[in-house]
């Protein structure tokens, strides 16, 4: 997988991350993974097409959750209501929607699907599907797993271009 | 949450905003910090085809738009919006904001453009401006952005 594409979603996470939880995150741990894929606590996943396709999750730890949560509400929230779903979702479409607005700028085209909740057995059969890149995030209120795989089509990016496929 | 100079119309009547999202977080975030500027909430929709209706029946004065929605996109939806209504004042607000995004809603009739997550301060001075622009918000308000 490249870097060069990978490397905006740790930025924007990053960046997002310090932004709504008001702390920095910090990269723990970054594994390459083939078979399956066990979901920590409350995982949203976006898909896009185009020039690259793929699908990236955005697996929070529950207590990291419900501090977003928090952060983005301003008011204690319960792990048990929905608003701490919706706030996986939202940070997901966040940090993705951030990235890709960096690679468009770069040149890149490619849509992107509204973010949705992932449950224990989509998590693992998304896995299954390819190879994934997963980076682990530290952040003072738990871990935060990012599960990116995605595909750069030079094909479609030339005919795109105009340069004829030798 | 930080609490700012209430922008009202020139009837000295509370803004009323249409808010169009596809996530219930994002509303209730965005009707947190329109509450903060004094505003009033006159609609909701969870996509671009319920805000088009939304948009007849509530008539606000200002719309914040996703982008990125199911059923029809933002985008598309204001591109209808402005066409029924050509005084409609759309911002858009999106975390996906790269420009060919930004020139196609403004192409279609958009106002602005505000990249999320949104800082509340970014969202008052570009709802200001734009109501300032057309003229909504009393003028006092006015009077106040001349002298900074």
């Amino acid at each position: 997988m490249r870097m060069d594409l990978i490397q905006p979603f740790i930025g924007s996470l990053d960046a997002v991350l310090a932004e709504m939880m008001q702390a920095p995150a910090t990269i723990a741990d970054l594994a390459m993974e083939e078979n399956g894929y066990r979901k920590k606590g409350l995982a949203a996943v976006v898909t896009f097409t185009g020039q690259i396709e793929g699908r990236i999750i955005l697996d929070m730890e529950p207590q990291a959750a419900l501090r977003v949560a928090q952060c983005l509400t301003g008011a204690e929230v319960d792990s048990a209501e929905p608003i701490v779903r919706e706030a996986v979702c939202e940070l997901a479409n966040m940090v993705i929607g951030n990235a890709v607005t960096q690679l468009n700028d770069r040149g890149f085209e490619f849509k992107v699907d509204p973010p949705s909740l992932l449950s224990e057995e989509q998590c693992e059969k998304a896995g299954h599907d390819s190879e994934a890149t997963i980076l682990r995030f530290e952040t003072l209120s738990g871990h935060v797993h990012l599960n990116i795989s995605m595909h750069y089509h030079a094909r479609r990016a030339r005919e795109r271009a105009g340069v004829p496929a030798i | 949450m930080k609490q700012f100079e209430a922008l009202t119309r020139k009837d000295n009547q509370p803004v009323r905003y249409l808010i169009v999202d596809d996530s219930v977080f994002a509303r209730k975030s965005l009707a947190k910090m329109i509450e903060s500027f004094g505003g009033q909430l006159a609609g909701e929709a969870g996509d671009g085809r319920t805000a088009i209706t939304e948009y007849a029946r509530t008539r606000p004065d200002i719309v914040l738009m996703d982008i990125t929605m199911p059923q029809m996109e933002g985008i598309e939806a204001v591109e209808h919006i402005v066409q029924q209504h050509p005084d409609a004042r759309v911002v858009m607000v999106s975390s996906v904001g790269y420009q060919d995004n930004i020139l196609a809603a403004l192409q279609k009739g958009a106002r602005h453009f505000v990249q999320k997550p949104v800082k509340p301060d970014a969202l008052y001075e570009i709802v200001r401006y734009v109501l300032n622009e057309d003229g909504v918000t009393a003028p006092s308000i006015v009077v106040r952005e001349e002298r900074r």
